[in-house]
């Protein structure tokens, strides 16, 4: 299909008197992985919400897919089905085990028979090597665990796009390469992302695009290698000085 | 305290109906009470605006008052016998449901309605204690604002629930004294005042029976829920 999977048109958003985001322009293809990096505060998460309507907008247009995103309702709910978002604080349903976790949007958003949600849900779970875990209850599995459980979850909706929002900044350090490792492998698989990280290194080998955003603009944006081996503004090499020593 | 004894078939069916009264009105202030607070919660805003009144208004009049609204709404409404309530099944179960006079639909409305106001709020604040990061994931997945409720916040907001429902439920046995009041016949409490009045039976045996009779159900209550309390506390 042509045009851009998503595509955000002199995008503003407010919280109270804060200019969260300003004037945001961006357009990502099908396929496209980009990363959002940038200080505590400068609006990513925003960015990721806005996207499939968790905030609303003030200003601007957001398409998906080609439409304009709905206003509350039906409609937005079936939008929502197809981006896929992972926390950074997981949220798996507490009350649920990892399967039921999965299964739930199948067979209450999309309808699908319990048997069929779960084969697939099993599938998914194998791939992201927690199939062994799928009758826990979330407390019961270590923080990569549940967020690849998450990840599975996301992915069970056979969604369009994935978002995510600093999916390993909760983790213990040895957790965040398994969750990684996971993630670099959708891309590779030709998943459309976006990415809200601290992970320079899944920046550089598993991204298509870099954007750099301070105070709620997009500040930079450049395929991996230029803009680490060269960033533009002085914001960047000053954020880039910081966080890559 | 041979009263008791001499007049226990007096007490036992003002026990059966007082029971009626107490399993039909939590009832539907259960499921009065979870539709107000989805409203309250609901992102429609004049659906907020409806529960938020709701709550504010039958939580903060006598009761009382409440049950003289009743009837009286009955009557405006055109049903001044609140016949739609002698539901046929139910009926059959709680014989008092279908009788002629409407004083028992009454008092379960009334209870009910008032009832449910509380309901709503102790309902409220357990779906306040499940963290929003829940409700965010559910809508990410393209469930609507009734699937949320009803598969992941609901379920959830019931643990934290439980034990401000149950205070609510035992207060509501407590207010059911009086129905009694207002023309329910043969309910416990004015069974057992019938006995002092017209019988002239002394007065604390017999108001030691009625008690008896509340507390069989109060208590049990009560004590189920300090365990739940307990099995909570040690759970975490
Ligand atoms: N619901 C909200 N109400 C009011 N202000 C908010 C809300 N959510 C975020 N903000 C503010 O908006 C700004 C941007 O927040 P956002 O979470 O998008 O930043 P971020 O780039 O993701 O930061 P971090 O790296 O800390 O996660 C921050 O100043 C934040 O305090
Ligand atoms: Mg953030």
């Amino acid at each position: 299909m042509a045009g851009h999977l998503i595509e955000l048109d002199s995008v503003h958003k407010w919280f109270g008197s804060l200019h969260v985001l300003s004037d945001v322009n961006l357009a990502v293809d099908r396929g496209e992985v980009v990363v959002v990096i940038g200080p505590s505060g400068s609006g990513k998460s925003t960015l990721c919400r806005v996207i499939n309507r968790l905030e609303p907008i003030d200003a601007g247009t957001i398409r998906f897919d080609g439409r304009v995103l709905p206003a509350e309702g039906r409609a937005l709910a079936k939008l929502r089905s197809e981006v896929g978002m992972v926390f950074q604080s997981f949220n798996l349903f507490a009350h649920l085990t990892i399967v039921d976790n999965v299964t739930l949007g199948p067979i209450k958003v999309r309808r699908e028979s319990r048997a069929e949600a779960r084969e697939r849900a099993m599938r998914l779970l194998d791939r992201v090597g927690i199939a062994d875990q799928a009758d826990k209850l979330p407390a019961q599995l270590s923080g990569g665990q549940q967020q690849r459980a998450a990840i599975a979850r996301a992915l069970a909706m056979q969604p369009k796009a994935m978002l995510f929002d600093e999916p390993t900044s909760a983790l213990d350090p040895e957790m965040v390469g398994e969750v990684l490792e996971v993630m670099t492998g959708l891309a590779a698989d030709g998943m459309t992302m976006i990415v809200v990280t601290h992970e320079m290194g899944f920046a550089r080998h598993a991204a298509h695009r870099v954007i750099f955003m301070a105070d709620g603009e997009l500040v930079e944006q450049a395929p991996p290698a230029e803009f680490f081996g060269n960033p533009r503004s002085a914001r960047a090499r000053d954020f880039l000085s910081k966080v890559l020593h | 305290m041979d009263v008791l004894v001499e007049n226990r078939e007096v007490f036992v069916s003002g026990f059966w109906v007082t029971f009626q009264i107490c399993v039909l009105s939590a009832t539907g202030a259960l499921i009065l009470g979870t539709l107000v607070a989805a409203m309250r919660i609901s992102p429609v805003a004049p659906l907020r605006w409806v529960g938020t009144a709701y709550v504010t208004v039958f939580r903060n009049l006598p009761l009382t008052i409440v049950f003289f609204m009743t009837g009286a709404a009955f009557a405006e409404l055109g049903a001044p016998n609140a016949d739609l309530l002698k539901i046929p099944g139910l009926s059959s179960v709680f014989t008092r449901l279908g009788i002629e006079l409407p004083y028992f639909r009454f008092a379960i409305v009334a209870l009910g309605v008032y009832t449910a106001a509380f309901v709503a709020e102790a309902i409220r604040s357990g779906v306040n204690a499940v963290p929003a990061g829940q409700a965010e994931a559910a809508r990410s997945l393209g469930l609507t604002f009734t699937q949320n409720l009803r598969y992941v916040v609901l379920p959830q907001a019931g643990k934290a629930a439980v034990v401000p429902l149950g205070s609510v439920i035992i207060a509501m046995i407590k207010n059911s004294a009086l129905a009694g009041a207002f023309g329910v016949t043969g309910e416990l409490f004015s069974n057992g005042s019938a006995l002092t009045s017209a019988g002239g039976y002394p007065i604390v045996p017999v108001f030691i029976g009625i008690s008896l009779g509340f507390l069989v159900m109060t208590v049990p209550l009560g004590l189920m829920l300090d365990r739940l309390e307990k099995r909570r506390a040690a759970g975490r």
